[in-house]
């Protein structure tokens, strides 16, 4: 294929580097600097895809952000990505693309029946036809709605991509690099301030890219480059082009992504492929520029009518012809800078211009040139399906009502001006209050909220040389606040062609008996019709207009069709537009890739992962980990070909047995220090606490103050005023916070420090009726005796050189000891304890074991300490206090707490003594009864136990006080179980608990 | 994001902080009689303000104090921070 409309010469682009890329199947090139927009248009292809509802052949709209239409499946180095915007991606050696929305083929679309059948699909139609039969929803409309409207294909594969989130700070952040941004960065760089400089697209400039004006004797362009080449030299700014600010958060907070690698064919290696920056600026200046509206006209949506600034960008930045037979549509003198530059390069313009008689410089420019021009006209309808072959014009009334006799002109595309929309959308996002400029008939920003302004086109200033003094001027006053330092920078002379007033006509009439379809929203396919509708059904504030009709609901979030929207609306409700209201801008401006967000939280990266000094052992001996919180803990050690039933068993028995060593460092342990820290346990806890003496240790629970238990642990008093607190391995965080809370906030007067020190020990439990004896060999010189350290004592003892501190605690039931050494002799401690315990038949166990050990026992852990249960449905209202007040303890005498048959906790045992039943599954008295059966209580643990070799569960059963003997059924509806049981004490090994102190 | 000025660190981000609720509740204290509804009052009922609201955070990944924030509920704006032992005014 011949690039048959690119022009000999001229544009930005690099005519040396010519690059090959594919669309649908297709082989083209381009040049280096193009976009796939420009490379396509270049190739004569005008075509690209189908319109979102009816189908309708869609070609390009616009030049950049702004595009509605053509959107693309892009695919790069063996990856895919969908909804990109082909006037926004650059080209690359090798970039293919493929048309979405099209089925099976561009040319021949089987959704475009929906066009002959557009009676049917009015506005609401979605939400009217497929809410019935409900039954059709999943298999018959989803699929159909999803395969005939979907803007595109997610990859389903991993994303290789590397994608990077940076933090910054600045005094000033600018967003966009036109004639206001330039010179407010350029002014507020000479003051010295930290500045921020944003450009959405690859080249710095804007508009002063496209317009012919003169700043201090350089063309627009060459002043750009000249401030932007001495900016990046200042090392008080950072200029970054492909780096859209796309939203803008509380207290200044504003979030840009940068495509670092988008352009590449292939991200370099140790590059991003984009980065997401959070920006705290100080003072934000908002130099987003304007974007221009469309006229709305019959078959305003068919391929080869597009905005007159994006026709005149194509001719001056790639030097890309859009049409060579164009005619220009236009109600202000926008349209006209786009014919000169169609008839510099040789083409022959038709300008139809809305107003009468209209009188500026650039119009005497166009009539010098001899462009044919047709006041107080307008174009009725556009003709052509695939391409504009022609379009149907009329001459226009005065109160442009209406039409004359319709006229037809061959052209190949219709560039319409209907005047400036500001991009208002970062100073919205902001929360500021925007108000309604008459004059240009659009929202400007109005007073803000935070520290933002304004500048230039973005705030409706269409002269440049309005705006560069304005924009001067704020650069250096903000700037000069923040550094107390100013460097006054002459003004430069600027030439520019003055323009004369827009005529405000924003729609032309339909003629009589035709019924064109009117587009306002080219995205979501939204006509005038549709907006009719919607109000013809009562239909009243915006944001339900919007919802109804998905007016400016598309991913170009109506960067087109809001104002011309809001025109119609007021129109037919006979309101002014700043009464209707604009519908509430959110970011993204503009659509931004999910892995820039989540950024480099993937995978094993989304959270941290601690591990304890003996992890390396725990690998080396087969053990298979769980995830418990951010820790990895084994789960069991696995021998031979077992599994984790039989390897949990075997080191749960062996145990119960002989002895095991577990790895508790993953506890969480608090040091606690103080005159007043027995005081604080005292309130913290539900038992009594001031009288526990010097080395010995006591289980306690403490409770939220709404009488829930909050944790659970023993705490063990080191010292007349040291306590060393553990806590459970989830809550570890929460109640040190919990502490800290009371002792800065309620009771400041205690004087007890807190801190957290689970990094600091590493823990290891030893449990059996043989630990004692393996504790004789590891400590020889102290004496571990029942009767020197009994039951819930503590001592410090040498562990051949290494200080350590044994507990007598007991989690498994059995005779038990934990002992901690500082982390850095973890690994030491568990060698020399698995070398000692050799010839007892230690074996290491993992969590599996532990929560045998511990159901069995009827010990209460964290699935029922699960945030809904108090001391009493534990069993644990022994450890009440009667004699002194404690967080939480007022709730405990609400009547529902009190109530006498109050859930409580049991043992669950199969009549069958056979079935494993299921955590989570439910108890209820008949199994037949009807449905919804009415449930008594809950598994919340199951184990295999092994004393019994039977299963065994807990559950938290309705006046489980009295339930002991009954017989009930166990249901799981989710594995469709009905299992008979029988309620049993939740002690169901060793109720008296002797082992524990043998 | 809101930008949290810490009276011990200075200026924070807020994801270096926990959220905790309405400042202005006192706990009653211990061991005197209370009435339930006193009680449901300050464990359960809060007012969930439109505009300036004095609320607990805790620096959690700073210097860990808890600490007093005035901040409008509707427009996030901060008026004042104090330290946990100094008195709302
Ligand atoms: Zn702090």
């Amino acid at each position: 294929m011949t690039q048959s409309f690119r022009l000999e010469s001229g544009g930005l682009i690099n005519r040396d580097k010519k690059i090959s890329f594919k669309f649908n199947g297709k082989n083209y090139f381009g040049y280096e600097g193009d976009t796939l927009a420009s490379a396509l248009i270049a190739n004569g292809v005008h075509l690209i895809g189908r319109s979102f509802k009816y189908h309708r052949p869609r070609g390009f709209f616009g030049a950049g952000v702004d595009e509605p239409y053509a959107i693309v499946q892009l695919y790069r180095n063996g990856e895919t990505e969908p909804n990109i915007k082909a006037t926004e991606q650059e080209l690359f050696e090798g970039l293919e693309a493929k048309s979405v929305n099209c089925w099976p083929s561009v040319n021949f679309d089987v959704g475009a029946i929906n066009n002959f059948l557009k009676i049917f699909l009015p506005a609401g139609f979605y939400y009217k036809t497929f809410m019935w039969p409900k039954s059709f929803w999943y298999k018959i409309y989803e699929p159909f709605i999803r395969r005939a409207a979907g803007l595109g294909t997610a990859s389903i594969k991993h994303d290789k991509e590397r994608y990077e989130h940076k933090y910054e700070y600045c005094d000033l952040l600018i967003t966009g690099s036109g004639p206001s941004g330039l010179a407010s960065a350029y002014s507020a760089a000479k003051n010295g301030a930290k500045v921020i400089l944003a450009e959405d697209k690859s080249r710095f400039g804007g508009t002063l890219l496209t317009s012919e004006v003169n700043i201090g004797n350089q063309s627009g362009k060459e002043w750009a480059d000249s401030i932007i080449s001495e900016l990046k030299e200042m090392p008080n700014v950072t200029v970054k082009n492909r780096s859209q600010v796309f939203g803008y958060y509380d207290h200044n907070m504003l979030v840009m992504s940068e495509r670092i690698s988008d352009h590449l064919p292939k991200t370099k290696k140790f590059h991003p492929k984009q980065r997401l920056w959070y920006i705290r600026a100080k003072e934000v200046l908002i130099s987003s520029g304007s974007i221009e509206r469309p006229i709305v006209f019959g078959n305003n949506d068919t391929p080869g009518v597009m905005l007159s600034s994006a026709a005149k960008e194509y001719l001056k930045v790639y030097g890309v012809l859009v049409g060579k037979k164009p005619l220009v549509f236009t109600n202000n003198d926008s349209g006209y800078e786009t014919a000169i530059e169609f008839k510099k390069n040789g083409i022959d313009p038709i300008i139809l211009d809305t107003r009468k008689e209209p009188q500026s410089e650039i119009i005497e420019d166009a009539k010098n040139m001899n462009i044919n021009i047709k006041n107080s006209y307008v174009v009725v309808a556009a003709q052509g399906y695939k391409k504009v072959k022609s379009a149907d014009v009329a001459k226009i009334s005065d109160n442009k009502e209406e039409l004359g006799s319709i006229e037809n002109i061959e052209c190949d595309c219709i560039c319409v001006s209907g005047f400036w929309t500001p991009t208002i959308h970062l100073a919205s996002q902001s929360g500021n209050k925007t108000k309604f400029n008459e004059d240009i008939d659009a929202f400007v920003p109005g007073i803000p909220k935070q520290n933002e302004k304004t500048l230039g086109a973005a705030n409706g200033i269409y002269t440049l040389e309005e705006t560069l003094k304005d924009s001067f001027e704020k650069g250096n006053l903000l700037s000069k606040k923040i550094t107390n330092n100013e460097n006054k920078i002459s003004f430069p002379n600027v030439v520019e062609k003055k323009s004369t007033v827009h005529d405000k006509f924003w729609c032309v009439p339909l003629p009589k008996g035709k019924n064109y379809k009117r587009f306002l929203d080219f995205q979501n396919d939204v006509a005038v019709s549709d907006i009719e509708i919607a109000l013809k059904e009562g239909y009243r504030s915006i944001e339900h207009v919007k919802r109804y009709t998905t007016l400016g609901m598309a991913t170009d979030q109506g960067k087109t069709s809001n104002l011309n929207g809001l025109q119609l609306v007021s129109k037919i409700e006979n309101k002014v537009v700043p009464a209707v209201g604009h519908t509430t801008f959110r970011p993204p401006y503009s659509p931004v890739s999910i892995g820039a967000i989540v950024g480099r939280e993937v995978g094993k990266h989304s959270k941290p992962t601690r591990k304890s000094p003996m992890h390396s052992w725990h690998e080396k001996n087969n053990a298979v980990f769980v995830d418990a919180g951010v820790w990895l803990r084994p789960r069991y050690y696995k021998r031979g070909e077992e599994n984790l039933f039989e390897a949990s068993k075997r080191e749960a028995r062996n145990v119960r047995t002989n002895v095991g060593v577990c790895d508790v460092t993953t506890l969480g342990k608090i040091d606690i220090k103080g005159p007043d820290a027995a005081e604080l346990l005292n309130r913290v806890y539900t038992n009594a606490w001031l009288k526990l003496p010097v080395g010995k240790a006591r289980y306690g629970v403490m409770l939220r103050e709404d009488g829930i238990i909050m944790d659970d642990g023993t705490t063990t008093r080191i010292s007349e005023n040291h306590y060393h607190m553990t806590t459970t391995t989830a809550q570890a965080a929460n109640v040190l916070s919990h502490l800290e809370y009371y002792l800065q906030l309620v009771w400041p007067e205690l004087n007890v420090n807190v801190v957290s020190t689970t990094e600091q020990w590493a823990g290891a439990a030893i449990a059996g009726p043989k630990s004692r004896e393996v504790l004789k060999k590891l400590f020889p010189n102290s004496d571990v005796s029942n009767e020197s350290l009994p039951f819930m004592g503590y001592m410090e003892a040498d562990l051949f050189g290494v200080k350590a501190k044994i507990f007598r605690i007991s989690f498994s039931g059995e005779l038990a000891y934990e002992i901690n050494v500082e982390s850095d002799n973890g690994y030491f401690m568990w060698e020399k304890i698995i070398e000692a315990g050799e010839e007892f038949g230690i074996q290491p166990y993992g969590t599996e074991a532990l929560s045998i050990l511990r159901i069995e026992m009827g010990h209460v852990a964290g699935s029922e300490l699960d945030g809904r249960t108090i001391p009493y449905d534990n069993s644990l209202e022994g450890l009440l206090s009667k004699k002194k007040d404690f967080i939480g303890k007022r709730s405990l005498s609400r009547k529902a707490f009190a109530a006498e048959d109050r859930q409580r906790i049991v043992g669950v045992v199969p009549l069958d003594k056979k079935t494993s039943i299921p955590e989570g599954s439910h108890l209820v008295k008949d199994s037949n009864a009807p449905l919804p059966n009415p449930k008594l209580g809950y598994i919340s643990a199951s184990c295999w136990s092994v004393e019994y070799d039977n299963p065994f569960s807990l559950a938290i059963l309705k006046d489980g006080k009295n339930m002991i003997g009954k017989k009930l059924f166990v249901m799981s509806p989710l594995k469709n179980k009905v299992i008979p049981v029988e309620i049993v004490s939740s002690h169901y090994v060793d109720p008296k608990g002797e082992r524990v102190r043998s | 994001m809101l930008h949290i000025k810490c009276p011990h660190c200075g200026m924070r981000s807020q994801n270096e902080f926990s959220y905790g609720g309405d400042a202005t509740v006192k706990r009653p204290e211990l061991g005197k009689e209370i009435s339930d509804q006193d009680w449901d009052n300050f464990v359960y009922n809060r007012k969930s303000l439109r505009g300036k609201h004095w609320e607990l955070w805790q620096h959690l990944s700073g210097c860990r104090q808890w600490i007093k924030v005035q901040r409008d509920t509707a427009t996030h704006e901060i008026f004042k921070t104090l330290k946990a032992n100094e008195e709302i005014s």
